[in-house]
């Protein structure tokens, strides 16, 4: 009886380490409150009470403002969006994720990126980056919009005098 | 203590004559003096103009950081330099004809070593901080950077180039023959150091890796042998003068076996130039864009073109000039010659060196320099400082060189003025 | 024989007190040009020369100046080199989109002058794609409604702190020094203002105050370092220092902040965790001008 107990205490152990190991991916990091719009969170105040409708369509009556422009091909809101539960985002295997590590919903598709982010070397770099001070992490929704994530181009600063621009120059 | 008394009331009456000697004077000698200072005086205004605002008031920015001062300075160093070949023939081959000039020619080195430095100290941004160049005191960044070798060489070789004449002018002035055994190691030290100094400033050039045009190691050569040009085709244009308002006696043996030097220096200089000109434009990399920018203009930009085209045209006829002995015996054509080396070399190593060093600019950029009227003025201001400072020591010099002004003067009236 | 004594007596009179009125009446312009800031700091030491005691009052004059000149209160720190730091950069070149953000950013935290003289310590190139790394056909002064523009990459260039500095080697007053930490700081108070150093360098990474620099008092930045970006006088050499003031302290540079698309990384190159070991270990990094053998600790690195 005892082999036994030790044989599942052995098992249990090792699968809890296992999990840790694989599901490397579970570690916080301090990452800013995701940008949502004013008013929206938590989704469920308005989706609880609401049918789920699977038809992939434009919205019309809500949601007007966001266009979908980030592989709108090959997917729509609710492969991102978990349709039961609108709290949280769906990971390819069925997970259910809060908006707070929303990175590795990204991540799933954009690997070599979010293991740069992993490592601090992808994205805006703000703060501390050694003590006394931490490392700020921003989400990838924090610079990227995630329905249209490309960068919009934007208007430079003045270019510098010219050395033959008179008194304001050199 | 007698001897202490006598000998100040000797160094007093030597300095009160050469006061003298100094305003004393031809109509001719007050007007150029007077010109001079004039012009001394609105450069020195100008410059306190620059000294108040800032080297913004002169034409150089971040991109051409360097501009006609330090081309001045370049060309200075190297005129000065040549008084070594009037020191080899004189002291060391016992040339006559040139050693009787050969004081002469030390003082105008010492003269050209003045100018560059005042070149320099106008060049720098913060002139109160000069002290921190110096050794010991401030903290010179010795043996690293070239330019705390360029102080020490031009510093020394400005005191070798007092000590040496003012020896000998106040032997002769004695009516004493010189101690050799004492001047001549100076003497001799004064040749190689002529060749130190401008090797230092070519140097100086030369150890920049950021700027290709100059990171060549042709360059020292280059620099001597304008340099070896440039001086004595100065120094026979002044020789000639001196000749004619005073009474100093100069051959024309001594100007002929200049110029026959200057042809030799002339020739290497040419060669060593289209050494270069072959090695950028044979092998086209990157580099070529400053010789580039030089000779043809480059992306539209051609201000330096037409100049240093002339300064090659004039190189060229000098040379050929002072290469036939006819053309280099007839007086006429002598000073033609010398007059074209004069400009053509100040073109080529002034402002057709160091401009093109920053044309294009580490990064790709193309500003085009001109001095403005400020750089000028001060620029003319200091030429006439050093031509002031060489007529003043000529005439204190030529008198005693000529045997003119003497100490027996002063042993008369002191053995008048002893009572019986 | 008198007459003669008197005659010549006055002569050395009139040219000995002639020689000595143009004396003074020369060096009085000159003196009188020089500012009271200038006399007063005429006879201060170089910063490693300076005691403790010196240093200190070397800040609290330059406290006072500043409250005089700008009406804020400065906090001027001499912080050293944190120990086993070696800072060095890295630049995402596929992700520059050339907004020179950073560049005014840099101007701002560093009391860079505005105009009269324009001092950039940062300096944005614009290339043709397909001819990158020949600098001499770059575009610096390029002014479009939008960037990125198509075609075009952008690469930002600024002292490259370089670990075999030419600028240090040619500096004849030693004003110029590289610190423990890796990074090449000016003595501005030394500083002779030759230009040799902009002559030595490079990557055009110094730059001159051709005359005395125009900060808007509203826009100045009170928390400085003596050797960073403590405001300048004018002719004297200032150039990038890594933010000094913020990297001793754990902080990004103003220009790793600053950037928009997060091109721009920092770290030490001696923490095998930090940033850039990971960027140097895992991209393909390259130098400018590496040739030079200035053995630069600036970065660059393509994605895409």
């Amino acid at each position: 009886m005892q082999k036994i107990i030790y044989v599942f205490l052995l098992i249990f152990l090792s699968g809890i380490c296992f999990e840790s190991l694989v599901s490397s991916a579970d570690e916080e990091f301090p990452v800013s409150p995701p940008p949502m719009t004013e008013g929206m969170f938590p989704c469920s105040n308005c989706h609880a009470s609401m049918e789920v409708n699977r038809k992939q369509r434009e919205l019309k009556e809500e949601h007007t403002q966001i266009k979908l422009h980030h592989a709108e091909t090959m997917r729509w809101c609710l492969d991102c969006h978990d349709p039961k539960n609108r709290d949280k985002l769906r990971l390819f295997n069925g997970d259910l994720i809060n908006f707070t590590q929303s990175y590795r919903l990204c991540g799933e598709c954009h690997g070599p990126v979010f293991r740069d982010w992993r490592a601090g070397i992808h994205g805006k770099r703000t703060g501390y980056f050694m003590s006394p001070g931490k490392r700020t992490y921003y989400l990838c929704a924090h610079c990227h919009d995630p329905h249209e994530p490309k960068f919009r181009p934007i208007k430079p600063e003045p270019p510098p005098y010219r050395p033959t621009d008179g008194d304001h120059a050199k | 203590m007698e001897k202490l008394r006598d000998l100040f009331n000797e160094t007093w009456h030597f300095y009160k004559r050469t006061l003298i000697l100094v305003a004393k004077g031809s109509t001719l000698y007050y007007a150029w003096c007077f010109s001079l200072i004039a012009i001394m005086v609105t450069g020195f205004l100008f410059y306190l103009k620059q000294h108040e605002a800032g080297l913004i008031a002169t034409n150089m920015n971040d991109q051409v950081s360097w501009g006609l001062y330090i081309a001045n300075f370049t060309y200075l160093v190297g005129a000065a330099a040549a008084a070594v070949l009037l020191v080899i023939p004189s002291y060391v081959y016992h040339f006559k004809p040139i050693k009787e000039i050969v004081v002469l020619g030390e003082l105008f080195a010492a003269s050209a070593i003045v100018m560059a430095i005042l070149f320099v100290i106008v060049d720098l941004g913060r002139i109160d901080r000069v002290w921190h160049m110096i050794p010991f005191i401030g903290s010179m960044n010795f043996p690293q950077s070239l330019l705390a070798w360029d102080v020490l060489a031009l510093n020394g070789y400005l005191f070798l180039n007092l000590l040496i004449p003012i020896y000998l002018l106040v032997k002769f002035y004695y009516r004493k023959e010189p101690n050799w055994k004492f001047i001549l190691p100076f003497i001799l030290l004064s040749i190689p150091m002529a060749v130190a100094i401008h090797t230092v400033t070519a140097f100086l050039y030369n150890g920049l890796p950021a700027r290709p045009f100059w990171n060549a190691s042709i360059l020292a050569p280059r620099f001597l042998a304008s340099a070896f040009c440039s001086g004595p085709a100065i120094i026979i244009i002044i020789f000639q003068i001196i000749r004619k308002v005073s009474t100093s006696h100069i051959e024309d043996e001594a100007l002929f076996k200049i110029s026959e030097l200057i042809a030799y220096a002339m020739f290497l200089n040419l060669f060593l130039l289209s050494a270069e000109l072959f090695k950028e434009f044979y092998s086209q990399t990157v580099h070529i864009a400053s010789f580039r920018y030089v000779f043809q203009g480059l992306h539209g930009h051609n201000q330096l073109v037409p100049w240093i085209w002339a300064a090659m045209t004039m190189n060229v006829l000098a040379f050929i000039i002072f290469l036939i002995p006819t053309t280099r015996k007839w007086l006429s054509t002598l000073n033609l010659g010398c007059i074209f080396v004069i400009i053509g070399v100040w073109i080529e190593k002034g402002p057709g060196f160091v401009i093109p060093g920053f044309v294009p600019d580490p990064l790709g950029e193309i500003f085009e320099y001109i001095p403005n009227l400020l750089e000028l003025i001060v620029s003319f201001g200091i030429w006439a400082t050093g031509l002031l400072i060489f007529t003043l020591l000529m005439k204190v010099a030529i008198p005693i060189e000529t045997g003119k002004f003497t100490h027996t003067e002063y042993e008369k009236e002191v053995m008048a003025l002893r009572p019986r | 024989m008198e007459t003669m004594q008197n005659k010549h007596y006055t002569r050395r009179e009139f040219i000995r007190n002639l020689s000595l009125t143009t004396l003074a009446g020369l060096s009085l312009p000159l003196l009188s040009s020089c500012t009271k800031e200038e006399a007063e700091d005429f006879l201060q030491k170089h910063f490693h020369e300076m005691t403790e005691e010196e240093k200190k009052q070397v800040i609290e004059k330059l406290e006072q100046r500043y409250f005089q000149k700008y009406g804020r209160k400065f906090q001027i720190s001499t912080k050293e080199a944190v120990p086993d730091t070696l800072w060095a950069y890295g630049l995402e070149l596929s992700r520059c989109i050339g907004c020179r953000r950073c560049v005014y950013a840099c101007v701002k935290e560093n009391n860079s002058s505005r105009h009269h003289p324009q001092l950039h310590w940062i300096r944005v190139l614009r290339l043709k794609r397909g001819n990158l790394i020949n600098l001499e056909n770059s575009e610096h002064y390029y002014d479009p409604d939008l960037v990125p523009e198509k075609g075009f990459i952008y690469l930002p260039v600024q002292c490259q702190q370089c670990q075999n500095p030419p600028c240090v080697k040619v500096c004849p007053v030693h004003a110029t020094w590289q610190e423990p930490d890796g990074i090449v700081v000016v003595d501005y108070n030394w500083c002779i203002g030759c230009r040799y150093c902009i002559a030595a360098c490079p990557y055009k990474g110094r730059v001159f105050n051709w005359a005395e620099p125009n900060i808007p008092k509203e826009e100045v930045n009170p928390s400085v370092h003596y050797l960073g970006n403590r405001p300048r006088m004018k002719c004297a050499v200032d150039k990038c220092t890594f933010c000094i003031q913020r990297v001793r302290s754990g902080r990004y540079p103003a220009c790793v902040e600053a950037c928009p698309t997060g091109t721009r990384k920092f770290g030490n190159l001696l923490d095998p965790n930090s940033e850039i070991r990971y960027i140097i270990d895992r991209k393909r990094v390259f130098r400018l001008k590496e040739d030079f053998g200035t053995e630069p600790k600036f970065y660059y690195f393509f994605e895409a």
